[in-house]
């Protein structure tokens, strides 16, 4: 079913964006992404040895996928440093979508949310389709609209951790405040319980890389999520019930016969 | 010249960014180039001339997630 809100003026196919990295072979990857029917693929760009050529291959194995690029800035600490690499992707990959990520703390991945302000401004200004990794904080959150963003990416738990919704409320409360706004759970998800959860927590995208990549069978998974992802959707878009404390009989109680 | 081309010292006898892009052995190769962490973008590598000892950073498309 295809995303209800657009991104940037892009309706996605699906809600699922795939990661590109540490996949067991290039094979496997194009596989994951034929089952997957993702509609997104994230990727980076590196130091090219200029007599291998790998990046070049890479490319057209990527373009062959018929998804839309979303480039990152993975690995950037500063300002500076993601503003230049988000430039040089888009020159590369020939697209104005980036997502931005400035690390802030480097064993969890954390995001410098305040450096990532600054840097999702100077892009948004120069013109670039900003999806800023972020967290759950709604203050950010705010700040990271009031400068242009238009997507927020919030992560679910520390990247490459498959840890899942570790912060359920606080993701709900940003749901909740962000009505208008796409949501993408990035980062976090280990399986697709999770990302169906996320789902029905009425985001509007999951985007996940190490949940595929590293599972024992990358493309069988790849479709579970694909399934998840769905079902997700299907049971947010069908208003589901709210929970309650105490039980409520659904066998109804008139006309139970006295037998005791 | 010395330069650091990727993090390595490198001696290159052009100094044209284009020109030294193809004597490193990039030639039409798809990639993205930075010098002393500003990036230069394609159609200014004809006028970006490298002094000894800049940093140029070539970049390729990669994996990622």
């Amino acid at each position: 079913m295809p995303s209800q809100k657009k991104f940037y003026g892009h309706r996605l196919d699906t809600p699922l964006m795939l990661g590109t990295a540490l996949y067991p072979s290039p094979a496997v990857l194009a596989e994951a992404f034929t089952r997957s029917r993702a509609s997104v693929a994230t990727l980076s760009l590196r130091r090219e040895n200029s007599t291998a050529g790998t990046g070049e291959d890479f490319y057209k194995l990527i373009r062959s996928l018929k998804v839309k690029l979303l480039p990152n800035t993975a690995g950037c600490y500063s300002v500076k440093e993601a503003v230049t690499t988000a430039h040089m992707a888009r020159e590369l990959f020939g697209t104005n979508w980036i997502k931005l990520e400035v690390i802030g703390q480097s064993d969890r991945l954390h995001p410098d949310l305040f450096a990532l302000v600054e840097a999702a401004k100077i892009l948004c200004e120069d013109g670039f389709a900003v999806f800023p990794y972020c967290t759950e904080d709604l203050s950010i959150a705010e700040r990271l609209c009031a400068v242009g963003c238009q997507v927020l990416m919030p992560w679910a738990a520390p990247i490459g951790s498959g840890l899942g919704l570790c912060n359920r409320q606080g993701l709900r409360a940003l749901r909740g405040e962000f009505a208008e706004i796409p949501l993408v759970i990035d980062a976090g998800l280990g399986r697709p319980s999770q990302a169906a959860a996320a789902m029905e927590l009425g985001y509007d995208a999951v985007l996940l890389n190490s949940a595929v990549a590293r599972a024992g069978d990358p493309a069988r998974m790849a479709e579970a999520f694909a399934q998840a992802v769905q079902a997700g959707q299907q049971a947010a878009a069908a208003d589901p019930m709210e929970p309650r404390d105490l039980a409520q009989p659904s066998t109804p109680v008139l006309g139970k016969a006295f037998l005791s | 010249m010395m330069i650091h081309h990727n993090g390595y010292e490198t001696t290159v006898t052009h100094s044209q960014l284009d020109e030294v892009l193809d004597e490193l052995g990039y030639c039409a190769g798809r990639v993205a180039t930075a010098v002393n962490e500003c990036f230069v973008p394609q159609s200014e590598r004809p006028t970006k001339r490298l002094c000894p000892g800049d940093r140029l950073e070539v970049l390729a498309p990669m994996s990622g997630g």
